[in-house]
């Protein structure tokens, strides 16, 4: 509630941020402000700034993580070439406890339209090269220049994680078993460190007719080998029910090659099988968590319980992709 | 086992809801609720077929957990993690992997690769 001339009117929070964002952008009008997702950390918001289109992204209250690490990243990757909506600000105050403001970049990030509709026929062609590329791109980033970016063991972190579940649920699984001892014992010896996106495939891509436009969301961007870039992006699951290994549009040889050809480094096709099995075990993981919420009783739904379901999915996935190999 | 109920068997009625779901609910919802009550149908069909299946599946897993002297799935789980199987490892790939095959028949039969179907 404020005074206003002796009338008291009510700032609906829509109108709060209207206003934040005009401040900080030190805009004469904001218009068309629409929520576009929320997920359970961040929403996404589209809006026009003097009429030039722009996206929000903010924090929720209460989440405290710093989008100050994704917006150098955003940045270093605009400065090296890679497709990515341009960074105008970031920061943290009325707008959200941290948020970020884009550029929009139009296009479609649906996996099955992407895959499926006419429209997109031509962009299919070119989406595997042009990933490819946006990736040599991206890994070719001196990482030592973004401040704060973590670097994790993520075999270390999913044993933990599996672990925990497994005691929660009261259950055990042989494969997941079997592939962290695979993992173990076929560890990349040579790795070079890099830039690494954490979450590249269809669904995080801003794709038109034309073909790739934008890398997005570089919220799990963090200091690794580049080559889980590419195994994660074969992972079945990332083929929305295509059939074509690398994101339900071509194959590995393509991927490999295209990569190779813009990095000029050589891809070992053992070390993208290696990422692509820790991505499917992961995944495998996630559906457990998933599952986990409703059995646990945080979040009781049907569709959650199914998914408890699915881990056998990615289970016959490790079997696929390790066939002939173990 | 000899049940005390009557007809239908438990299949049965599971079987009269997901029909309920296919013919009423589905025709007659939209969005949300809609792509809800399809996930239920999945989920009730998935319970039919480990209705009629599972009992013969408990036999085959655990026939192949004797194989490899173990008494369940945590068991093996802590076998395989310790190295303990190591010098039968392609025999425990082998039997670990005909019980995913079981699992996935009865969870998504339609999701198995033409190449590594039994």
């Amino acid at each position: 509630m404020r005074e206003h001339r002796g009338v008291t009117t009510t700032v609906s929070p829509l109108e709060q941020l209207s206003e934040a964002l005009r401040t900080e952008l030190g805009a004469k009008a904001v218009t068309d402000l629409a929520r576009l997702s929320g997920g359970a950390s961040r929403e996404t918001w589209s809006f026009k700034a003097d009429d030039r289109p722009l996206i929000l992204q903010r924090q929720r209250k209460g989440d405290t993580r710093d989008m100050g690490v994704e917006a150098r990243v955003v940045q270093a990757a605009f400065n090296a070439g890679v497709p990515v909506p341009e960074l105008i600000t970031n920061g943290s105050g009325d707008i959200g406890p941290a948020f970020m403001i884009l550029s929009h970049v139009e296009g479609e990030t649906i996996a099955r339209k992407i895959l499926r509709d006419e429209q997109f026929a031509d962009a299919r062609t070119k989406l595997v090269a042009q990933s490819a590329h946006a990736l040599a791109a991206l890994h070719s980033i001196d990482a030592s220049t973004i401040t704060g970016l973590p670097s994790i063991d993520q075999v270390q972190q999913y044993r933990e994680t599996l672990d925990n579940l497994n005691q929660a649920l009261g259950q055990a699984h042989p494969t997941f078993e079997l592939a962290f001892r695979w993992l173990e014992r076929n560890r990349p010896t040579s790795t070079r460190t890099a830039l690494v996106h954490g979450d590249f495939r269809l669904g995080n891509l801003m794709v038109g007719p034309d073909g790739l436009r934008a890398v997005l969301d570089w919220e799990l961007a963090h200091i690794g080998d580049p080559i889980e870039d590419l195994g994660w992006l074969c992972v079945r699951a990332w083929r929305f029910g295509a059939s074509q290994p690398v994101a339900g549009l071509g194959d590995y040889d393509t991927l490999i090659s295209e990569y190779e050809k813009a990095s000029g480094l050589k891809v070992d096709r053992e070390v993208v099988r290696w990422w692509e099995v820790l991505g499917t075990l992961k995944w495998g993981i996630m559906c457990m968590i998933q599952t986990s919420s409703h059995v646990l009783g945080m979040s009781r739904s049907h569709e959650l319980a199914a998914i408890g379901r699915r881990v056998c999915e990615n289970e016959y996935d490790l079997f696929v992709a390790l066939d002939g190999k173990w | 086992m000899a049940m005390p109920h009557d007809v239908p068997t438990a299949a049965q009625l599971i079987e009269s809801v997901r029909e309920w779901l296919e013919k009423d609910v589905l025709t007659s919802t939209t969005g949300r609720v809609q792509f809800h009550s399809r996930v239920a149908i999945n989920v009730l069909a998935m319970v039919e077929r480990e209705l009629a299946v599972g009992e013969q599946q408990a036999l085959d897993h655990a026939a192949r957990l004797a194989v490899l002297g173990m008494k369940d799935d945590a068991e093996l789980a802590t076998a395989i993690r310790n190295g303990d199987l190591d010098d039968r490892f392609n025999e425990v790939v082998e039997l670990v992997r005909a019980s995913v095959l079981d699992k996935l028949a009865v969870a998504n039969p339609s999701y198995a690769l033409p190449t590594l179907n039994d």
